[in-house]
């Protein structure tokens, strides 16, 4: 029974985030009405001429420096020659030999196992325009698409990496951080309903051990996490069946149907992909001066990678729930804020509420943590009452809930003061009521001791029904102990 | 080396455009024309001299110019209606094409 | 005939219309009427009086407000090659029949700016390939000195509207040659700037690393205000020059350089070129040139002489390699230029097709002529894969070497270049039908210039034989930046000969 390795790479475009579109100064805000967006130079009419955006570029430079990457001090456009009625000249204007970014890596977690893919560069293009293929008729009477060019030149970063992940759950953790690491750095809105962020998928098979890559496949335009992984798996079956049934894999370029959950071949749009790539004459070539790139690297936001570090070196985090703070920004600036308004060594128990409770609450009420109802500072108000004692963990997530749902006017005090939930550690209380317990359960009392574990816990739990939940456990624990002699 | 007639049929494929046996054999002579004229340029010797793109490269930088990322207002219903006035089939603002099926 | 006739140059008319000896819309009426009656019917491909009119009348206002400048009032046209609102751009090609641009070429408004009067859009090749204007939707334009010869292409209708005195200056485009060698066939005067100088944007793209606007005009001193009007940076063309030198690339430098030179001229006495060098090539008095030809520019260049000037033989050994280097890069970069024909948002779209391909391509087969379609072939060639470095990237090369063979006879030999603009004189319509790249081979003196972006410019300075006169032009070649120091030389040379003067049927 052959053992197959899983070998992908993937291609990211990103839609940046800048208020005009790169080689002209149509809006790239999404969502107007059709060809409204769209000038002379976007309709490529006749005389014609593109004109680069700085916005673009610095947010190239910035993707750049966030992974490490060389920035090029000279890069140059490409024309990629193709037809296409998307694309107004049938060419694109991309980045072939000479791109933008160079390198960098990205690290991301899949489970508890960290990972490192190597990037192999990412460059500047234009996005296509929309086909829309609702039924219109054409003059003849011909089944038709409509064509909406407001898209056409909206800026893209084309992100590739190595062909070095090894599974669709690392596909995804890959895309999942390279999404959180571009809308980090507000270079994209992450907007994936509207194509700001589409992936491809290069897949292929081989043999385990085997040096030689297998034929790949490329499916494109995933636009969902969900969809990259189902499309992987699937495109890992087709393969593996194909040529365990004797067959070959044929390169070519596939799409991901959602519906049937499974990938088919597109129609070719040429026989053969001859690009004839040139640089572009219209456009001379991008110079990056050091100066340029320092002034980027000034303004930039601290890096998820530095603020991983950080957590870990300076709070004691574990490098997990690091990296799962710095998925998003407002998370890791939530977690900043809170831990902020607590002692250094405690900064571990905000990200465990962060990452347990205020998670949970925020996935069921489908809130992002930019909405939360409660605010950092009032996390840690709460937090600083498990440190003193005030709470234990169970009754403060009692109170968690009395906080988002706003009672008291959210304030964990007015809470404690209005339901009476003050943890008691008063050990001569606790003392007092130990003594009840033991005296109205003597059987239990037997049972513990006769050697039955369990009977203390029991008693445990008597204590603290008497308690009301409120008895600080491990005083409950110690004196009981002590009691029982 | 003389082009074939599939090397001209599948230019003309890359250049979209059709041509007939009749084109694609004058085509094939014209080429062998051609080729006898631009293939002078394999005999020089170009070694070191690297290609120039833009004609005052030698002379003076030339450099990328960058323009501010500044948006213009989103066309009214008329403006778009200017640029898409010479189209041969639209509707609804779309340019129509006939539809492909992917 | 029209009132164009009766003045000498663009200073005369600018100065009548001022003083008010006549309209502007008076001068454009006659214009038109001229230009409706003239002989060869194809000249034009779209006049429209209204919008004529309308443009003589804005003009006349200028000059009724005190506002007129050099050019206010002046008929022009342009090649079809410009997009202009209004009146149809066609590129001379069954592609564009009906189209219509919704804004104007940089040059076109700039000149509209300027005060200048349209007659209209003037017939070229088709998309700008070709040396002789025949491939012209419509058909040829004829040489107005003799209806059976070729004006020079591509832009041949601009150089035959100035040479029958229909305007007073046009616009060309010139890619290898296109201003210079038409200019010379037709006995007018054309210039090519520097590339980057003049703004690309609206002019139908052809090949983008060669194409540049020039004027065509009577005389050196009416490119002078022409020129000057339309150079200058522009924001929406990234191949246009910010600086020149150091200095502003704006309207003002070329006219400046202009009359600085001229001062020296007229400052420096009976041999005003006194220790300027004329490098003449010796490539450029090879087999091909026609005898004739050879004796005017001799003749030409003992005019400079006679004025002080020193000839110094030099050597720029690629001249003939400029052939496949240009027939390289050209046709590369404008079958991809050429791609967005596609029948989809503007343009001739088939009658009949099947599905999207069928439609494109026919559409575009249908749409274009038969050089076009060989010069996409060609690009297409040479960029596919497996050609690309031995055919584009070498020409790029080659192209480096032949602008460092100019920067190197500009560094140590001389100051100017002179030589023919073309190896003879204006041929036979039809001739040259059979061989794809007889034209091409004519272009062997301009081609360089156009691939080192250096500026030249084309006067006539002779005639050669046939049933009728046709004339001889002598080319110019200067170093960056040097377009009104050319156009003072060749004033200079204009004022101590007539040939500028000659007209068709005047001889």
């Amino acid at each position: 029974m052959m053992e197959w390795e899983i070998v992908i790479g993937l291609e990211t475009h990103t839609q940046l985030s800048t208020e005009s579109k790169i080689f002209s100064d149509s809006s790239t805000r999404f969502g107007a009405a059709p060809n409204t967006q769209a000038n002379a130079v976007d309709m490529a009419l006749p005389g014609s001429l593109p004109v680069m955006n700085r916005g673009a570029v610095e947010r190239a430079i910035r993707f750049g420096l966030a992974v490490g990457a060389v920035v090029a001090p000279r890069s140059v456009f490409a024309r990629k020659n193709y037809f296409y009625p998307d694309l107004p000249k049938n060419y694109q204007i991309s980045q072939f030999e000479l791109p933008i970014v160079v390198g960098g890596s990205l690290s991301f977690f899949v489970g508890e196992q960290e990972h490192t893919v190597n990037l192999t560069r990412a460059h500047l293009e234009e996005d296509a325009g929309k086909s829309l293929h609702e039924h219109f008729t054409g003059p003849h009477g011909e089944s038709s698409s409509g064509i909406d060019l407001n898209r056409a030149g909206t800026p893209l970063l084309e992100i590739v990496s190595e062909p070095e992940m090894r599974s669709a759950a690392e596909a995804v953790a890959y895309a999942r951080t390279l999404h959180g690491l571009v809308v980090w750095l507000g270079i994209c809105d992450g907007n994936m309903q509207e194509g700001s962020f589409r992936v491809d998928a290069n897949v292929s098979v081989r043999p385990k051990g085997q040096a030689a890559f297998g034929t790949r496949c490329e499916i494109k335009n995933l636009n969902s996490f969900r969809f990259l992984e189902r499309a992987i798996q699937y495109e890992v079956r087709r393969q593996i069946e194909l040529i365990e049934d004797g067959g070959t894999v044929v390169q070519e370029t596939r799409l991901y149907d959602s519906d049937r959950d499974e990938t088919r071949s597109m129609r070719s749009k040429e026989d053969s992909h001859d690009y004839r790539y040139f640089p572009d004459p219209d456009l001379p070539p991008l110079v990056v001066t050091p100066e340029w790139i320092e002034r980027v690297r000034a303004d930039m936001p601290e890096l998820p990678a530095d603020k991983r570090a950080r957590f870990v070196a300076d709070l004691g985090l574990s490098a997990y729930d690091a990296a799962q703070l710095t998925m998003h920004r407002r998370t890791a600036d939530y977690f900043e804020a809170a831990a902020g308004a607590l002692p250094a060594d405690q900064a571990k128990l905000a990200a465990n509420w962060i990452l347990g409770e205020l998670s949970a609450a925020l996935n069921r009420d489908e809130l992002e943590i930019g909405d939360s109802p409660i605010p950092p500072a009032r996390l840690a108000a709460l937090i600083a009452r498990i440190i003193d004692g005030t709470l234990s963990n169970k009754i403060a997530r009692d109170v968690f809930a009395a906080m988002w749902a706003g009672e008291s006017g959210g304030e964990p005090d007015a809470i404690i003061e209005a339901r009476g939930l003050r943890q008691i550690n008063d050990t001569a209380a606790i003392g007092a009521m130990i003594d009840e317990v033991l005296a109205a359960h003597p059987a239990i009392v037997e049972e513990y001791r006769a050697g039955k574990q369990k009977a203390f816990n029991s008693l445990v739990g008597q204590v603290m029904k008497a308690a009301r939940g409120k008895a600080n456990p491990q005083q409950v624990n110690a004196l009981l102990l002590e009691k029982l002699g | 080396m003389p082009l074939t007639e599939q090397d001209i049929a599948r230019l003309a494929r890359l250049a979209g455009l059709q041509l007939d046996a009749s084109d694609r054999e004058r085509a094939r002579d014209e080429f062998t024309r051609i080729l006898g004229l631009i293939e002078q340029l394999q005999a020089v010797d170009t070694a070191g001299i690297e290609p120039m793109a833009h004609p005052l490269a030698a002379h003076q930088d030339i450099s990328l110019r960058l323009r501010d990322d500044q948006a213009a207002p989103t066309q009214t219903l008329e403006e778009r209606a200017a640029h898409m006035a010479n189209a041969p089939a639209q509707h609804a603002g779309l340019f129509l094409v006939p539809t492909v099926i992917e | 005939m029209s009132a164009i006739h009766e003045f000498e140059g663009i200073q005369a008319l600018a100065d009548a219309l001022r003083q008010g000896r006549l309209s502007a819309a008076e001068l454009a009426g006659e214009a038109l009427r001229a230009a409706r009656a003239h002989g060869d019917s194809k000249l034009f491909l779209h006049i429209d009086e209204d919008l004529t009119l309308a443009q003589a009348r804005e003009a006349d206002a200028a000059i009724a407000a005190g506002r007129a400048g050099p050019l206010t009032g002046i008929p022009i046209a342009h090649k079809d090659l410009f997009v202009t609102r209004g009146w149809r751009t066609t590129a001379a090609s069954r592609m564009l029949a009906d189209y219509v641009s919704p804004f104007n070429a940089t040059v076109v408004a700039r000149l509209h700016e300027a005060g200048a009067v349209s007659l209209g859009k003037l017939s070229c090749d088709e998309f700008a390939m070709g040396s002789a204007n025949e491939n012209a939707v419509g058909g040829p334009v004829r040489n107005p000195w003799d209806p059976d010869r070729i004006p020079g292409g591509s832009s041949g209708g601009s150089a035959a509207a100035v040479a029958a005195r229909l305007v007073l200056g046009a616009t060309g485009t010139d890619t290898g040659g296109s201003v210079r060698q038409p200019a010379a066939l037709c006995g007018v005067s054309g210039i090519k700037p520097t590339y980057g100088t003049v703004s690309r944007y609206g002019i139908v793209a052809y090949a983008s690393s060669l194409d540049q606007a020039g004027p065509i005009a009577r005389s050196a001193r009416d490119l002078v205000p022409l020129l000057d009007a339309i150079s200058g940076f522009d924001p929406l063309d990234s191949t246009s020059l910010e600086t020149c030198d150091g200095r502003a690339n704006a309207p003002g430098r070329v006219l400046a350089d202009y009359r600085q030179a001229c001062e020296r001229l007229q400052a420096a006495g009976a041999r005003p070129l006194e220790g300027l060098r004329i490098g003449v090539p010796r490539e450029f008095f090879n087999e091909g040139l026609a005898a004739e030809v050879g004796a005017a520019i001799e003749a030409a260049l003992s005019v400079f002489e006679s004025l002080g000037a020193r000839r110094v033989e030099i050597s720029l050994p690629r001249t003939a390699l400029s052939i496949p280097a240009y027939y390289v890069i050209a046709p590369a970069e404008a079958s991809s230029n050429l791609s967005r024909y596609d029948g989809v948002r503007y343009g001739h779209r088939a009658a009949n097709y099947g599905d999207l391909a069928d439609m494109t391509s026919r559409s575009r087969t249908e749409g274009f002529g038969d050089e076009v379609r060989r010069r996409i072939l060609v690009g297409t060639y040479v960029l596919s894969h497996g050609y690309y470095d031995a055919y584009y990237l070498q020409a790029q090369r080659v192209r480096r070497m032949i602008a460092d063979d100019f920067r190197k006879a500009f560094a140590e030999d001389c100051d100017l270049i002179m030589g023919p603009v073309t190896p003879t004189v204006a041929r036979r319509i039809g001739d040259n039908r059979q061989d794809p790249i007889a034209d091409w081979l004519g272009d062997i003196y301009t081609l360089g210039v156009s691939l080192a972006g250096l500026p030249g410019m084309s006067i006539p300075c002779g005639f050669g034989g046939g049933p009728r006169p046709l004339p001889i032009g002598l080319q110019i070649i200067g170093n960056y930046f040097d377009e009104g120091r050319l156009l003072a030389l060749a004033d200079r040379y204009q004022q101590a000969t007539d040939w500028h003067q000659r007209t068709p049927g005047q001889q």
